[in-house]
């Protein structure tokens, strides 16, 4: 016994040694930068033209000042952003799941629509913003589809409007999210053991009953999962709507999000609003964050607990 | 028989939808595909679903746009994911096996720490990273896009997870009785059995990479060390109706299609490695 702890401590400095990059680049690039915005949002930092003001200290009036700007309505946007991707992507992925997963439906070519409902989630988010924009610009193609099968008369400015455009960021969204989400829920449901649904066919347990008795109940932690790295992820919007309006969130900064807000601080570099910015951002996604590990790390005795699921991707 | 009615009902019901996401999931590409072969002259005319014979016309204008230097881009971008899936997946698993393989005072806090910051957006952390991007100088160049990928949570959490599933403490054991120094170890036995989790994430960390705009948009000025993205996002500020739109559809296609031939040719294992693991961004 004695002679065993030996052995193990006499190794313990590799296991320092092995760990040392990860931390070390940790420390580097992501632990200095975060104390340094945090503690600059207390200070009056910003250029104005090639002059730099401050650093000077003003407590938290930066924080004050977010409040009463525009940064409730851009979070107003950003949250209703992502429930228009949200909504339409989870309602398909539950169904597709479903479907897939079902053996009494005997779906072909599983395989091939799993690549086809994918392949958007790996597409440049930029240059699919870019896409959307050439083609449902007044003069692009969906309109000259639009007019040619009579749908209307005049072209559509889909950008102009604030439904259109929140529309499109939601289709976005959607698109590059949905076939990632139902590839997630169909492992959550295969995790359920073929014995419960084969008792609910015995007792007669119809397509809908089933779904909503047994399948839903017990991903009930998948989903949560699935919700919450969705909301963090929604948080982070920036690519879609930044290419798509030009960073301007037009019409009239409706499209505009927490990150692109961010995103104008910081290349005008003030500095201080940013780090009030970014400090907001880290409280929420920190609760979030908190509920993640909460999942990842047990302590709820659920049979299908998401561990191998760890995301930390961007997701909308 | 009436659920046998039911079900094919359902069934019939399940093509449908497949169908119709389908569709639209490809319909935009092909639409892209189709307008990068035609001329800007065809363009104006409107919408044609046959393509056009301007391929070759239109790639030669993009490769010989010097205001929008698209394969250069595409060779910073290549350089930069590569680097990237090397760091991050050899150091993920380097992590993983420190962790996993040795017993030392500090190892329950190293990693309940590294799964506190699994999904810690990069974003809160982006003011004061280029800031002291700016400070040690690093500023425009493309290090600060490939240097951070080293600590990946999310990527060290896989690795962590095929880890436990996969090697047995026994065959470490085994590598050291026969005089294996412990880097050795790591490098010639433990590295060659986490090759399919190796390979599963430097595929999604390429892309992550690949994709990625928010901060490579912060750090990169010049024109020479612009990645896709960046390049695709000064497209969308100029002013594009200007252009000839055969070759912005071009410049479209050039950033996503590498992307597409990749994916479509290492699916079978990108579909099985979601669930396991995720993308990283």
């Amino acid at each position: 016994m004695n002679k065993k702890k030996q052995h193990h401590l006499s190794y313990a400095k590799w296991g320092y040694i092995f760990i040392l990059p990860f931390f070390l680049a940790f420390f580097i690039f992501s632990l200095i930068p975060l104390v340094d915005t945090v503690r600059y949002s207390f200070y009056e930092y910003y250029r104005s033209g090639i002059k730099e003001i401050g650093p000077t200290f003003i407590g938290l009036e930066n924080y004050a000042e977010l409040l009463k700007s525009d940064m409730v309505a851009y979070a107003g946007n950003t949250l209703i952003l992502w429930v228009i991707g949200f909504i339409p992507q989870i309602v398909i992925a539950l169904l597709l799941a479903n479907w897939f997963t079902d053996v009494r439906l005997k779906i072909r070519g599983k395989q091939f629509f799993k690549i086809i409902i994918y392949l958007p989630n790996l597409i440049m988010a930029s240059a699919f913003a870019m896409l959307f924009f050439a083609l449902f610009s007044t003069n692009g193609p969906i309109n000259s589809i639009l007019m040619s099968i009579g749908l209307t008369d005049t072209p559509i400015d889909f950008m102009g409007t604030t439904f259109g455009t929140r529309s499109l960021i939601g289709l976005m969204n959607f698109l590059m999210w949905f076939g990632n989400t139902t590839i997630m829920l169909m492992a959550a449901i295969m995790g359920i053991s073929p014995d419960i649904f084969e008792a609910a066919e015995l007792d007669g347990c119809g397509s809908f009953r089933r779904f909503f008795s047994i399948t839903l109940p017990l991903i009930r932690p998948i989903l949560a999962y699935t919700l919450i790295t969705s909301i963090i992820g929604g948080l982070q919007m920036f690519d879609v709507p930044q290419i798509l309006t030009n960073g301007q969130g037009n019409p009239d900064r409706t499209s505009m999000t927490l990150i692109m807000f961010l995103n104008s601080h910081l290349k005008s570099r003030n500095y201080g609003m940013a780090g009030a910015l970014s400090v907001y951002l880290f409280i929420v996604s920190g609760i979030l964050c908190f509920f993640v590990y909460r999942m990842t790390n047990g302590g709820d005795d659920s049979a299908a607990k998401p561990r191998k699921h760890a995301k930390g991707g961007k997701k909308a | 028989m009436k659920s046998t009615k039911n079900k094919l009902g359902e069934t019939i019901l399940a093509y449908l939808v497949l169908i119709i996401l389908s569709f639209l999931c490809l319909f935009f590409f092909y639409i892209l595909i189709v307008n990068a072969t035609r001329s800007h002259a065809d363009l104006q005319k409107g919408f044609s679903w046959l393509p056009g014979n301007y391929f070759l016309e239109n790639l030669k204008s993009v490769a010989n746009d010097g205001s929008f230097p698209m394969f250069k881009g595409i060779i910073n971008s290549l350089i930069v994911s590569s680097c990237s899936a090397a760091l991050c997946t050899y150091f993920s698993a380097l992590t993983a096996y420190g962790l996993y393989a040795y017993q030392f005072k500090l190892k329950k806090v190293a990693f309940t720490f590294i799964m506190a910051i699994l999904v810690m957006p990069t974003q809160v952390t982006a003011m004061g990273f280029l800031r002291l991007m700016t400070n040690i100088g690093l500023y425009d160049s493309l290090l600060p896009l490939i240097l951070p990928s080293v600590a990946s949570p999310a990527v060290f959490y896989f690795m962590y997870s095929y880890l436990e599933s996969s090697l047995p403490l026994s065959l470490v054991e085994a590598a050291r009785i026969d005089g294996s120094g412990e880097f050795m170890t790591f490098n010639r036995i433990v590295l060659p059995i986490m090759k399919p989790a190796v390979a599963v994430q430097a595929i999604f960390t390429f892309v992550g990479s690949w994709n990625n705009y928010f901060v490579p948009a912060l750090i990169i000025q010049s024109k020479d060390k612009m990645t896709v993205p960046i390049l695709i996002a000064t497209l969308r500020g100029a002013d594009y109706m200007n252009f000839d739109m055969g070759k912005i559809y071009m410049m479209i296609t050039v950033a996503i299609v590498p992307i597409i031939i990749v994916y479509l040719l290492l699916s079978k294992y990108i579909i099985a490695g979601i669930t396991l693991g995720g993308v990283k961004e």
